[in-house]
């Protein structure tokens, strides 16, 4: 075993107009948080394909976080809902793959949010952390 | 001039794929007239040492049906590659890995153990499991490997043409042996069917309402089907959306929704991710608990929207400890 520590790589699709709006706010609030999350800005959460996330695993990520609008607050009314059944329908095959429930994570992150962007990077890199590397050839823990 | 030479082979498939073959009727008769079959287990009487013995690339094209799960399968599809010009992955379980396919959600181990261990039917209190080598009175018999995992023809050896289908439709095949005796050929590693979505060509489009909603999931045998209406406004899971067309819409004519065997369109890479990704879309319930209960009535959503697809779709298969190293 190597001594290095594990660092996880965490993909994270942010909504343009609430969850990227809020890490820019926690950015110019110079608020410190982990920097494992790699941004990805999507218009919306509804426009996150579930293929997106498979291809964020298979080409090594160790985690994906969604990050929309709260309920009720989509720019596009309901994008943020779909995105919700999306995750609600994937939790329930994440497991047929071997992927365990903690790697896939929504959260709903307002403009004015930026502490709770920095919590949630924060908490979803430990968590990541303590589940260690997702490999897609090796067997998850919950084997 | 002599007639270009064809070969047929089987791997992991049910033999659905032969059939399909002789359902080409009386232009199967057409065809014998322009080729030489020089290989096709199961009707004429070649042998493997038969092909060994050709010379790399005599065989005009090689339609090879069924996925790989065994040593022998991938050792003859590497043989027939050499010695073929143009091969053709010939239905759902060579082109997308099929339904065999499905058990890459287990492993070699968990497979041997329920086929002949735990199923009901099975009386083996010795626990005897398939060995690649046992002696018997003194002599070593061997059977090929059997892999952890499930691979469609292209993740083996390359690939030139697909002919997607559980089974192929008669008219496709003969639009492919008829494009390839005439050196009309696509580019290669074009899927001869077209590309676009099974609902584009669907007589029951004209039913769809504007805005697709639904507020619960039914299964065929639960509600009566109507005969005209598209099965998605009827809160009946069809792969149709997700699904290239070019099958003749046989299931939908049979009244039944869309399983998905034509795989994705060009545009899509993980047929079941674009297909929960629709489904999710139309279910017309926003409260987090209500969208559980209903995400609840879908049973066994992973085989099924990767009923054909699970070797092609990004994850592959289940991770398992069992298949770190090797998927083999």
């Amino acid at each position: 075993m190597s001594n290095e520590k594990f660092e996880p790589k965490i993909v994270g699709f942010l909504c343009n107009w609430c969850s990227y709006t809020g890490a820019d706010l926690a950015g110019t609030s110079r608020m410190t948080y982990q920097p494992n999350l790699r941004i990805i800005r999507v218009m919306c959460s509804g426009r996150v394909d579930p293929q997106f996330i498979f291809k964020a695993f298979k080409e090594g990520a160790d985690g994906v976080l969604i990050a929309g609008c709260h309920p009720g607050d989509c720019h596009y009314k309901e994008g943020n809902y779909k995105a919700l059944r999306r995750y609600k329908l994937i939790k329930k095959l994440q497991s047929e793959f071997g992927i365990e429930d903690e790697r896939i994570r929504l959260e709903w992150i307002s403009a004015s949010e930026g502490a709770k962007f920095q919590e949630v990077c924060n908490e979803f890199t430990e968590t990541i952390r303590k589940l260690g590397p997702f490999n897609s050839k090796k067997g998850g823990k919950n084997e | 001039m002599s007639k270009p030479k064809v070969a047929f082979y089987w791997c992991a498939s049910c033999g659905g794929c032969e059939e399909a073959v002789v359902d080409l009727a009386e232009n199967i008769l057409k065809v014998v007239e322009a080729v030489d079959i020089v290989f096709w287990p199961v009707a004429l009487d070649f042998k493997r040492k038969d092909i060994e013995a050709m010379p790399d690339k005599s065989i005009a094209v090689t339609f090879i049906n069924g996925a790989i799960r065994l040593s022998e399968q991938e050792e003859m599809v590497k043989l027939l590659r050499k010695k073929s010009q143009l091969i053709v992955a010939f239905g759902s379980c060579a082109h997308l890995g099929g339904v065999p396919g499905l058990a890459n959600f287990w492993d070699r181990e968990s497979i041997f153990n329920r086929a002949y261990k735990t199923t009901p039917s099975t009386h083996n209190p010795e626990g005897i499991v398939p060995q690649e080598k046992v002696t018997v009175d003194g002599k070593e018999l061997t059977l090929p490997k059997f892999y952890n995992t499930v691979f469609r023809l292209d993740q083996i050896i390359d690939v030139d043409y697909y002919l997607p289908g559980c089974a192929p439709p008669p008219d496709l095949v003969m639009n492919a042996i008829n494009a390839i005796l005439e050196g009309k050929l696509p580019p290669k590693g074009t899927v001869l069917s077209p590309n676009k979505s099974l609902c584009d060509d669907c007589k029951r489009n004209e039913t769809k309402p504007e805005k697709l909603t639904i507020k619960e999931i039914k299964r065929p045998h639960e509600i009566m089907l109507d005969p005209e209406k598209c099965f998605l406004a009827q809160g009946v899971i069809c792969m149709g959306p997700a699904t290239r067309t070019g099958c003749g819409e046989r299931c939908i004519e049979a009244n039944m929704p869309c399983r998905g065997c034509f795989g994705p369109t060009d545009q899509v890479i993980d047929q079941g991710a674009k297909f929960l990704s629709v489904l999710a879309s139309i279910i017309d319930v926003n409260d987090e608990k209500e969208i559980e209960k209903v995400m609840d009535t879908i049973v066994d959503p992973a085989g099924t929207f990767y009923r054909f697809s699970l070797p092609s779709s990004l994850m592959r298969r289940k991770r398992m400890p069992s298949v770190a190293d090797n998927e083999k």
